[in-house]
């Protein structure tokens, strides 16, 4: 798997780069600015990228940017982008294309390896992999009146894994229950939340970001 | 134009402010005739008591204080009349209760105390004729009403003018006009006497350039002192938080690395429940860290700017929160962080108290003036002087120079307005994805 890597830190950067490489993936670039993200990606169009969102030489967002401006370059070009702090409103704009093949962690989770190569590879296979804290504000931020408050806490639980981009069966390895009841839960709570059920992996974890950002259009952002 | 609109551009242009000006004077005679010479007297009496038993030193500045009171209605009336004048009066030192050397200290040495003194008179004098603003117009109205209507019943006992008594019918018609002259010129003349007498005032009530200064010097010294004073227990707090939190965990981390490598040869499993237990704290450690910096100067802050920071906020608040940004182009750093935090405050306070179930936000720059908005339709009652989060806003806007109003009825809506004054630097396109 061909991976190019933005990061400014050479600490981080060589730790980036050995883990993946112990991994059996090649790193085809490192960069350690935001102008040379853009060339990088459409020079090498690796499998993945992993970005940190802080570059400089602005040290704002400028990781981010580039991702945003490779994916419209690119469409459905994979990209995981790495942070210090998560913000919502960052994975609404990463997600905004609908593509898929879009990965927001805390840098943090680098350090449980096998957890970070494999979210890279979901990622690189066109899957959604976020951030927990990502997940835990969009629930905290849609709690209140709603449907969501229908759930059950176990229900909960299912949907905030599911949105966090892992699969049926990684959801009934971390419960520790069978697949089977995994997918219980989850048609109740489409059919609670009033979602049409979709069978594909990728785009139910889609639409679930979708309706916990507030696009499904029952709960406008905006008034009028 | 239909008649209702003659009759309201009538009121508009000449009814209201003619009877503005009339009340207006009759307000600044009353006062200045009941008022003026009497406070004098006091004063006066009270200067020539000092050497007698100390009684003038108790006594003069409680008729400081009624001069005060008195010069403080004239300068509401010049506001009432279009004419700003700021309180000219140095603020109190503590402890300067009536009857006490300091009091006596304070009012002596403040210069508004002889300005106002010296004004008394003359003022009396300008203010008297004020009266005249009420009276001339009302005269004219008893000519143009009261005449009439006095004629239809009868004649000469009543009289206008120069008609005294009014002997038939032509003069009792001339009082008419007459009366209109008196009418127009008297609010005319009114309006001007009012102004003279305003004018007049305007060279003693409000403060000197001097006081001025020594205001601004004050205001600049209570700002600063709760600005250094908040910075220090902001600093104290970081300090705990690092002492307590992640510095605590990082000398864990690194006492289960230590121990780790002395197990290394001898059991492997030991070691392996020792990494895991460092990394977990590893990541505590961060997390605390995260929080940290979130509350000195959030990420999102130094990434997107203030507008961008207000919509990750809003998408943190469990209810719809309509962002509004009309900005040319960013605020100094400082400006912006303590805008992000009054609005972080405000939104707490809307998801914490209102029960709302929408709110709004609005970030405007006009004159000079950063303007922010966070208005809920929830319940209201918001009490700014209740010491809680509001309160601390509006500390941390004083030390810009900023204000913060709060209009909070029972059953709502809320809507606190801020102003900060600065500049806004070039022009940025930011990333907007219209609403937040």
């Amino acid at each position: 798997m061909r991976v190019v890597i933005a990061e400014d830190l050479a600490l981080l950067r060589d730790g980036l780069i050995r883990i993946l490489e112990a991994f059996g993936c090649q790193v085809v670039a490192a960069v350690d600015n935001g102008p040379s993200v853009l060339p990088a990606l459409i020079a090498h169009r690796p499998d993945v990228a992993v970005l940190d969102v802080r570059l400089p030489p602005t040290f704002t967002d400028e990781g981010l940017q580039a991702a945003i401006r490779a994916r419209t370059e690119i469409p459905g070009l994979p990209i995981l982008v790495l942070s210090q702090h998560v913000e919502q409103l960052y994975a609404r704009e990463l997600l905004s294309d609908r593509l898929g093949g879009v990965g927001y962690l805390l840098k943090d989770r680098v350090s449980h390896v096998d957890q970070f190569v494999d979210a890279v590879r979901r990622v690189a296979a066109g899957g959604t992999v976020m951030d927990p804290e990502v997940v835990a504000q969009l629930l905290a931020s849609r709690s209140g009146a709603g449907p969501l408050d229908e759930l059950t806490p176990r229900e909960r639980e299912v949907l905030g894994l599911m949105a966090e981009g892992r699969s049926n069966a990684a959801v009934a390895a971390r419960l520790f229950v069978t697949e089977k009841a995994v997918n219980k839960h989850i048609n109740n709570i489409f059919s609670k939340l009033r979602m049409p059920p979709s069978t594909d992996d990728n785009r139910r974890v889609l639409a679930v970001l979708a309706y916990l950002h507030g696009e499904d259009g029952r709960r406008p952002r905006t008034p009028a | 134009m239909r008649p209702v609109d003659g009759v309201r551009g009538l009121l508009r242009t000449w009814i209201r402010p003619g009877a503005v000006t009339a009340a207006q004077g009759l307000l600044i005679a009353l006062l200045s005739l009941s008022t003026h010479v009497a406070l004098f007297v006091l004063s006066l009496v009270s200067l020539l008591l000092i050497p007698v038993f100390g009684v003038g030193f108790a006594l003069f500045p409680v008729a400081t204080a009624l001069v005060r009171l008195c010069a403080g209605l004239h300068r509401r009336l010049a506001r009432w009349g279009g004419v700003e004048m700021a309180t000219p009066y140095l603020p109190a030192p503590a402890g300067a209760q009536f009857g006490t050397w300091r009091r006596f200290r304070w009012v002596v040495s403040d210069p508004a105390t002889w300005r106002d003194l010296s004004w008394l008179l003359p003022g009396a004098v300008t203010g008297a004729v004020c009266l005249a603003a009420f009276v001339l117009p009302l005269y004219g109205l008893e000519g143009v009403l009261g005449v009439p209507l006095v004629l239809h019943l009868t004649v000469d006992f009543y009289g206008y003018g120069p008609f005294w008594p009014i002997h038939n019918l032509v003069e009792a018609l001339l009082c008419f006009p007459l009366g209109v002259l008196f009418l127009v010129g008297g609010l005319a003349a009114g309006r001007w006497l009012v102004w003279l007498h305003l004018a007049f005032a305007r060279f003693f009530l409000p403060p000197t350039r001097t006081a001025e200064l020594a205001l601004r010097v004050h205001q600049l010294t209570v700002t600063r002192a709760e600005t250094v004073d908040a910075q220090a227990a902001e600093l104290r707090r970081i300090e705990r938080d690092l002492h307590d939190g992640a510095q605590a965990r990082i000398v864990a981390l690194s006492m289960s690395i230590g121990l780790a490598e002395q197990l290394l040869g001898d059991d492997p499993e030991a070691v392996r429940r020792l990494l895991a237990e460092a990394r977990e704290t590893s990541g505590q450690a961060l997390a605390e860290l995260r929080g940290l910096v979130r509350g000195i100067h959030p990420p999102v802050l130094a990434e997107r700017g203030l507008a961008g920071a207000v919509r990750a906020l809003a998408l943190a608040v469990p209810l719809p929160v309509a962002v509004t940004v009309d900005l040319p182009g960013r605020p100094a750093a400082p400006v912006e962080s303590a805008a992000y935090f009054a609005v972080a405050e405000g939104l707490a306070n809307v998801s914490k108290h209102s029960g709302a179930s929408r709110a709004w936000i609005e970030l405007g720059h006009a004159d000079g003036r950063l303007t922010i908005v966070v208005g809920d339709d929830g319940r209201g009652g918001a009490d700014p002087a209740a010491g809680g989060g509001l309160t601390g806003m509006g500390r941390r806007l004083a030390a810009f120079d900023g204000t913060m109003v709060v209009t909070s009825p029972a059953g709502g809506p809320t809507v606190i307005s801020m102003e900060l004054p600065c500049e806004l630097s070039s022009p940025r396109i930011s990333p907007s994805s219209g609403t937040g």
